[in-house]
Formats: structure tokens, C-alpha cells, sequence
């Protein structure tokens, strides 16, 4: 019952964020800001994930092809496949839905709970659009994020095989181009923007009908991580069934 | 002036306000005092609009509240200024911008009169080398200076003030309920504070309204609060020792 209350809510929420729309000089720089942070400021941690991982997968696939007849271009193509179809757009949502999404629930959740909140709404100010929209837009530029992912993943596969004695540049190169199929980029896009509009809505809507003070901001967080990669993984198997099979 | 005519308001069941009536007088600091949990918040904010009410209606001159549309509680919004109980100052903003936010949100002022107008409330609020300061930066005092200074640069015609000087040391808050006092005088507006502290019931309640578990228990000035026969308020009023001993004095004086 409460989390059909929470739904309800939810999508409650995400109908007044668009009407009575904050004015654009205002608006204009709480999206940039909002992009500062949670664009900006993650490509650090995405880029340094991104590149390990990108390698950890090359050689685990080196590692398991012990058949001398597999050719070593697989290795190339096994990170390929990989890094783009689901460690890029999913594992890299989910590493998000901790650093941006506690970021979002916390940042709403300290202005609910020091009245700031409030503050707005005694101006006239609607707080769903001020506090959320900027968030949406902000995340919009999340498939830049994912790109950046994919390439210094499959980077990192390549220096992985090839400082790691795996298989040879060439090897590599041949493999990230074998049985390209650009759908699979488009997929993953896809999916990256339904994870990105969860990243920006649900930590929002945690932190914004957050009742009490301190401690329930960091449990709001938490909470709110826990159902932002819940619905990340959902949606990640429902985009897949629809899009990649029949 | 602001008429609170039989609210009643409840939470799951609860009832927190019941058949509360009364006026909060134009060009006046009018007081809400009474216990923790008394429903002080409650009726402040339920007249901010922050709490939808249950039954009864609140009047903004010969304007309902309760009948107003979105456009026409907009405009009573702007209309309105807050002084929350923890200032509630934007964190990210410096104290500067904290006082021109209204003013960027709801005016089409250029950046010069927006600037210009808030440097004159910061003047009136007495804030002095604090403009470029962040919130954290500034001690509890000047926080409700800022908060005071957001609250009337847009000229307000009613002021609201939750706990005003909570926190605060005993001389600070004489000033910032002095400089409430002031304002409301010089501006005409329609003060309504939400406290239990006394010294501000003493220094400047010229209308006081005691809450009493939801229920208007007593309303009158600061000069009959003291004399009132109500036992509920007496005890309020003099459960601390300080106001016993004047009371002690005032009727050996008399």
C-alpha cells in the first residue's frame, strides 16, 4: 500500500515540475550549475571506473580463451560488447545513482529540512519546478558521460591486452570492429536516457517528501540509492527484452 | 489585517487546531505564544497556505484565503514576508543575493535596483561588511537579519516570524525584536510572531493570543497577559522563576 502511496506521489511530483516555470535568467544558471555538478564533477570517477574496468574485461576474456583456435581478435570484440551494451549505460547508472543520486537526495533533503524548502513556497515559487527541472535538464547531457565511459573502457581493455602481453595491437583493433552493429549504440542511448531521467527523479523525489531532520537524510539517501539502482536494473531488463530480442 | 475566523486542522486523525478565531491587527506585532506543541506552528503556516485546513477560513483584508485561485494566491504570496525559525537562507547564495532572490524571482528590476534596494535593507536591518558573506559565515544574529532583510525587500504587507529569536542570546534578541517592532511601524505591515519567549511577549506582544493544545485559550496586550486571571496562561507565564519574582514585586508595588 505505501508504495503504491509512493508511486502515486511520485508521479504527482513529476506532473507540477512542468507548469509555472521558474523564470530563464534564473533557471538558466541552476542548470548550469546543476550540470557543474553532476556532469561535470563525475567524469573523474566515471573515467578512472571506466578504464580499470574496461580492463579487467579484456583479460578476463584473454584469460578464458585457453582454446588455441579462438582467435585472439575475440578478446577486442568480447570488451567491445561489453563495455557498450551493458557495463557502460547500466554499471556506470548505478555507480551514479550513489554519487549523484545521494548527491540530489541530500542537497533537497537539507533545504526541506532547514525550512528552505518552505522559504520558496511563502515566495510563490514552485518548488518542483525550481529544485527538480534544472536536475532533468542537467542530466540530459548524461549520454556524454556514457560516451566517455565507453571509450576509455574499451581503452583500457586495449591497454590491458597489450601491456598484459594478451594479444597484439592489431589483434585488439580487428576485434573492436568485428560485427560492429551501430543498433547496439543506439540501445544503449536508449537506455541512458531512461536512467538518466530515473537518476534525476527519484533521488529528487527522496529528498523532497523527507520528513525530520539530519539522520533521515542520510537514511533518504541511502533509501534513495537502494530504489534508484532497483529501478535502473528493472528498467535495464525491460529496455533489453524490448529492444534487442523479437 | 488578517482575520482567523473558527480554523479548525488536523494530522491523520489528530486535532491540532480547533475553532481557533481571532485578528492579527494591521501596523502591529501580534504574538501567538504557548507551549510546545500547542499548535503555534501550525496556525502560522496554515495561514502562510503551507497547510491546507481542514475547516473555517483565513481573511487577508476582505480576501479569502480559502477562495482564492492559484493567480490570486501568487499575488497574496508576494504580498508576504517569512522569517523562519532557522532563517532558512540559501546556503549556496552569498547574503547579498540571499536578499535580492525575491526580488530576482518575482520582479523585473534590473540588476542595479535590485542591488540598490538591497543594500537599503541591509542598512535598515543594521548588516554591515556582510554582503559577500555566505550564511555559514555569519553568526545566528546576523542570520536573522538576513532572513528579516529577504522578508521585507519586497515591502510586505504581512510579516511572519517563527520563533524570531530562538537560539539567540538575551541581547540579540531584544535588538532583532526591536527591529521587528520598528519595521512593522515604519511599513505598516501586519506582524505575526510565533514564540514562547516571554521577554518578547513583554517587550513588544501589544496583541498576544495563547494557544492551549489547539484551543484559543486567551488573547489581549502584553500589559494584561500579566494581570489575566487565566489560570492556563498564568501558569504558562510564570513557570519561569524570573517572571514569578516580578510578579512578586509588581504586587508588592501595588
Amino acid at each position: 500500500m505505501i508504495i503504491l502511496q509512493n508511486i502515486g506521489a511520485y508521479f504527482i511530483m513529476l506532473s507540477k515540475v512542468f507548469v509555472r516555470f521558474t523564470r530563464w535568467s534564473v533557471m538558466k544558471e541552476l542548470i548550469i550549475r546543476e550540470v557543474d555538478s553532476l556532469i561535470i564533477r563525475s567524469i573523474g570517477i566515471v573515467s578512472f571506473i571506466s578504464f580499470f574496468v574496461g580492463g579487467v574485461v579484456a583479460i578476463q576474456t584473454a584469460l578464458n580463451l585457453t582454446n588455441p583456435l579462438l582467435p585472439k581478435n575475440l578478446i577486442g570484440f568480447a570488451t567491445r560488447q561489453s563495455v557498450i551494451l551493458e557495463f557502460a549505460p547500466t554499471f556506470i547508472s548505478v555507480i551514479m545513482a550513489g554519487k549523484v543520486g545521494s548527491y540530489i537526495t541530500s542537497s533537497i533533503g537539507t533545504m526541506r529540512v532547514t525550512e528552505q524548502i518552505d522559504a520558496l513556497k511563502v515566495m510563490g515559487i514552485n518548488t518542483y519546478n525550481y529544485l527538480i527541472f534544472p536536475k532533468i535538464i542537467a542530466l540530459l547531457f548524461y549520454p556524454f558521460v556514457i560516451t566517455i565511459s565507453m571509450f576509455l573502457g574499451i581503452i583500457g581493455g586495449y591497454a590491458a591486452s597489450i601491456y598484459g602481453g594478451f594479444c597484439s595491437s592489431g589483434d585488439f583493433i580487428e576485434g573492436i570492429q568485428l560485427e560492429f552493429i551501430p543498433y547496439h549504440v543506439s540501445y544503449a542511448f536508449v537506455k541512458t536516457a531512461f536512467f538518466a531521467f530515473i537518476l534525476a527523479t527519484v533521488p529528487s523525489y527522496h529528498g523532497y517528501f523527507l520528513k525530520g531532520g539530519a539522520l533521515e537524510v542520510g537514511k533518504a539517501s541511502t533509501t534513495s540509492f537502494v530504489w534508484t539502482s532497483v529501478l535502473i536494473i528493472v528498467t535495464n531488463y525491460i529496455i533489453t527484452q524490448l529492444l534487442l530480442t523479437g | 489585517m488578517i482575520v482567523v475566523d473558527k480554523l479548525c486542522k488536523s494530522f491523520n486523525g489528530v486535532e491540532v487546531l480547533n475553532d481557533v478565531s481571532t485578528q492579527f491587527e494591521k501596523g502591529k506585532t501580534n504574538l501567538i505564544i504557548g507551549q510546545s506543541g500547542s499548535g503555534k506552528t501550525v496556525l502560522l503556516k496554515s495561514i502562510l497556505g503551507l497547510y491546507s485546513i481542514d475547516s473555517g477560513q483565513i481573511f487577508f483584508e476582505d480576501r479569502s484565503l480559502q477562495k482564492m485561485n492559484n493567480q490570486e494566491r501568487s499575488v497574496l504570496r508576494q504580498e508576504m514576508g517569512m522569517v523562519f525559525q532557522g532563517s532558512a537562507l540559501f546556503d549556496s547564495m552569498t547574503v547579498e543575493e540571499n536578499i535580492m532572490f525575491p526580488m530576482r524571482m518575482l520582479t523585473k528590476k534590473s540588476p542595479e535596483e535590485m542591488l540598490s534596494r538591497a543594500n537599503e535593507v541591509i542598512k535598515r536591518v543594521n548588516l554591515i561588511n556582510s554582503n559577500k558573506k555566505l550564511p555559514s559565515e555569519i553568526s545566528g544574529g546576523m542570520q536573522k537579519r538576513v532572513a528579516i532583510a529577504r522578508a521585507i525587500v519586497m515591502n510586505p504587507k504581512y510579516l511572519f516570524c517563527d520563533e524570531p529569536n530562538s537560539g539567540l542570546d538575551p541581547k540579540t534578541s531584544t535588538l532583532i525584536d526591536n527591529l521587528i517592532q520598528e519595521i512593522t511601524k515604519e511599513y505598516g505591515i501586519t506582524t505575526v510572531i510565533n514564540t514562547h519567549d516571554m521577554n518578547s511577549v513583554m517587550e513588544i506582544g501589544e496583541k498576544v493570543l495563547f494557544l492551549e493544545n489547539g484551543y484559543k485559550g486567551w488573547e489581549g496586550t502584553n500589559l494584561e497577559v500579566f494581570k489575566t486571571e487565566n489560570e492556563a496562561v498564568a501558569n504558562f507565564i510564570y513557570s519561569s522563576n524570573l517572571f514569578k519574582k516580578v510578579r512578586e514585586v509588581y504586587q508588592k508595588e501595588n
